[in-house]
């Protein structure tokens, strides 16, 4: 779910042409906001059938609907089965946070009127967003929601993928889901993160990063569990690294250290060399600071391979999905590895020279074998996944 | 699941008793619930009834640290928790020489500046500060713990009702069996707000919300309270109930830890002499819990039991526990 489309095919086919999904807010009220657009999606009417009773549905905020819609056409498929044993990983920054805002506000306008309230309460809360997901698709099982700011849905995959790697899961559902919000907004514009012109990753006229919304839901599995059922397999995902970077609550080490540290441990887990991996899809926000440092840890990971590697990032065209980017920067990754594409950065015109890699400005086919994604956040949070293409 | 040889190395707790675990132990084994205070709620005739953090006794050297300066009430609770379950270690971490990571466990999160930050926004947002604006990010207290102590390791922020605190637990472990680091230390913290206040009132109006935060550095090692076992979470979904999930909660605690001593998350003592934290310190989620666990550690730690259980029956999440053992001989 991004504003480029719902679903797997107008993403993978607006993600290939490198298309623009920024428009006008309407989600809240930004004629007071410096910046007034985002990457909003044009959710329809009424979520997917699911489960969930018409009551449930009604609590839906707008960002549990994203999830609950990515993970009905995840499940589906998957071509999963009900169970009582299925871990559920998500990554989050703000979950239903427009809940929280009304909230506030009734509180504070009417301090007697309790009237909504209580859900309002409950279900701002991320926790019962994920149980209504278990509820819509029918199953249980332990739950853990990764709150690691910007690297959120990055770390929920790969939480998930340990939980299977270590022996500890056959299976598991996890992503990352984050809806967009007037205090989230008004926060980065606050910061003057956003751009006020057009957000161009890697531009050397960089000037801020674009706010979008949205949710990417895998379905993980062994890879014995998966070839003996005889599931559609996407793609192989191999490698995970994370790691914290204390420089700045919010500024990265301008060398990217931990970005190094997290890439190279991706690389160990997968048992890769830099050089295997043809495409980063980079964290790329487009502020001067996080593409200086990300550019610093790629050209010093990849070495002298660097000028052969391909780069790009896709918040040129979806904006910065926070707790969701890693989950769906992962699936632009595996449509990516599938479709033998890279997706481009066509907002970006005069690449930074920091870039010693090729970054991908315009539409361009490639068979590629392993795919990197970084995601990192506020508070210093890092972390990497590599997927393999699936043969 | 069962766990092997890994022990609480190091327990830390900032609660309304007091900054230290000495404090919450004298507190609960009186028994008397702590003194209320009324915490103002605009457009209320009377305040909400609340139990706070007192200020410490004596000052403290790290808040002057550049990243702990304007940092948040649960940002200070987590790192006073941390700084105590670590003790001496705390240099080493510093050095590079043991390899410490972070599990920080949240409900509610920074809600004091959240507030703050949402209400600068309604009057006008061309004006809201950005210095408030990153503390209000649910990992913003782990990130300025690992600037404290220096430590690039993994460090996760989870977020979900009182059960997280174990989840927390369940993580480290699963870390340490890795031998993805040396220690690692899960924290629970919550901080006050009338937000907080005012929403918890909606459901329970018996109990005091307090704050505060509590710690356990978990490292392998057979010396020390061992985590003995973490049991399934049972979740609250539609089709079951709060009710019939602590029940499988604690038939689960029941075949593994048959006889323990009992550290539940029920607000009144209960039968059978468990130690109901809560009554006497508030209710402050995953702070809460994390003092359970801390009381249950130190009990197990003391010789008082040689097998304690924790049953936290979460808000709106899961029902969930927890057994510490004394050390294998």
């Amino acid at each position: 779910m991004t504003a480029l489309g719902i679903g797997w095919g107008p993403n993978a086919e607006g993600f290939r042409a490198g298309r623009n999904a920024f428009r006008p807010i309407t989600a809240f009220d930004a004629s007071r906001q410096r910046v007034k657009s985002a990457a909003e999606i044009n959710l329809p009417a009424k979520p997917p059938a699911t489960k969930l009773s018409p009551r449930q549905e009604a609590r839906l905020d707008r960002a549990a609907r994203q999830l609950i819609m990515a993970a009905a056409e995840c499940w589906q498929g998957a071509g999963w089965e009900s169970s009582a044993t299925l871990p559920l990983v998500l990554g989050t920054t703000s979950g239903g946070m427009t809940l929280g805002e009304d909230y506030l506000k009734q509180a504070e306008a009417r301090p007697h009127d309790r009237r909504r309230q209580p859900t309002r309460v409950s279900h701002y809360q991320c926790q019962r967003q994920a149980l209504l997901l278990m509820d819509a698709l029918g199953f249980t099982g332990p739950l853990t929601v990764i709150a690691n700011a910007c690297a959120s849905g990055a770390n929920a995959i790969g939480h998930a993928f340990e939980l299977i790697r270590t022996g500890q899961s056959e299976r598991a559902l996890a992503g990352g889901f984050d809806g967009l919000s007037e205090l989230v907004f008004a926060g980065f514009d606050s910061l003057q993160a956003l751009s006020p012109t057009i957000c161009r990753p890697f531009d050397s006229r960089r000037d801020g990063l674009g706010l979008g919304e949205g949710a990417a839901v895998l379905a993980l599995e062994s890879l014995y569990s998966a070839s003996r059922r005889g599931a559609h397999i996407l793609g192989e995902l191999v490698g995970y690294g994370a790691a914290t970077d204390v420089h700045h609550l919010t500024q990265p080490h301008p060398e990217g250290r931990a970005a190094v540290q997290s890439m190279q441990q991706a690389c160990r887990v997968a048992r890769v060399e830099p050089r295997q991996v043809g495409y980063v899809n980079a964290h790329g926000t487009g502020t001067p600071l996080n593409d200086a440092a990300e550019a610093a840890a790629i050209n010093c990971w990849a070495g002298t391979d660097a000028t052969k590697l391909s780069v790009s990032s896709t918040k040129g065209s979806i904006g910065h999905l926070l707790g969701a980017a890693g989950a769906v920067e992962a699936a632009v990754c595996l449509m990516a590895l599938q479709g033998n594409w890279l997706p481009p950065s066509p907002a970006t015109e005069q690449i930074d020279p920091c870039c010693q890699f090729d970054y991908v400005t315009s539409p361009r086919d490639a068979r590629l074998d392993y795919a990197l994604t970084n995601s990192f956040g506020f508070g210093g949070a890092n972390a990497s996944l590599i997927f393999r293409r699936w043969r | 699941m069962a766990v092997k040889s890994l022990a609480i190395a190091g327990m830390g707790a900032v609660s309304p008793a007091g900054w230290s675990v000495t404090d919450l132990e004298r507190a609960v084994a009186a028994g008397s619930p702590l003194p209320n205070s009324l915490m103002d709620r605009p457009g209320w005739k009377t305040g909400l009834k609340v139990r706070r953090v007192p200020a410490p006794n004596t000052p403290v050297s790290w808040m002057k640290h550049a990243r702990l300066r304007r940092s948040s009430p649960i940002t200070r609770f987590a790192t006073a928790a941390a700084l105590e379950a670590l003790g001496d270690r705390a240099e080493k971490v510093a050095n590079g020489t043991l390899h410490v990571g972070i599990v920080y466990c949240v409900m509610a999160g920074c809600v004091n500046y959240s507030g703050r930050f949402y209400r600068e926004v309604l009057v006008d947002p061309s004006t809201a500060s950005p210095l408030v604006f990153p503390e209000t990010v649910f990992n913003a207290p782990a990130s300025h713990l690992a600037a404290l102590l220096s430590t690039p390791v993994a460090n996760y922020t989870l977020v979900g009702d009182d059960t997280a605190f174990l989840h927390g637990l369940a993580i480290a472990a699963g870390w340490l069996r890795e031998s993805r680091m040396d220690a690692c230390l899960v924290v629970g913290a919550e901080e006050l707000d009338w937000l907080t206040g005012d929403a918890s009132r909606l459901f329970d109006r018996r109990t005091a919300t307090a704050e505060g935060a509590g710690a356990v550095l978990l490292e392998s090692s057979e010396a020390g309270p061992q985590l003995a076992a973490i049991t399934s979470p049972h979740p609250y979904l539609a089709a079951g109930n709060r009710s019939d999930a602590a029940r499988a909660m604690q038939a689960e605690l029941d075949s593994v830890a048959p006889g323990a001593d009992r550290f539940d998350s029920g607000h009144a003592h209960g039968p059978g002499g468990g130690t109901a934290v809560r009554a006497v310190t508030g209710n402050a989620f995953n702070a809460a819990t994390a003092w359970q666990v801390v009381l249950a550690g130190r009990a197990v730690q003391s010789g008082a039991a040689a097998c304690a259980r924790i049953g936290i029956t979460g808000c709106n999440q899961a029902a969930m526990g927890a057994v510490l053992k004394t050390q294998s001989r």
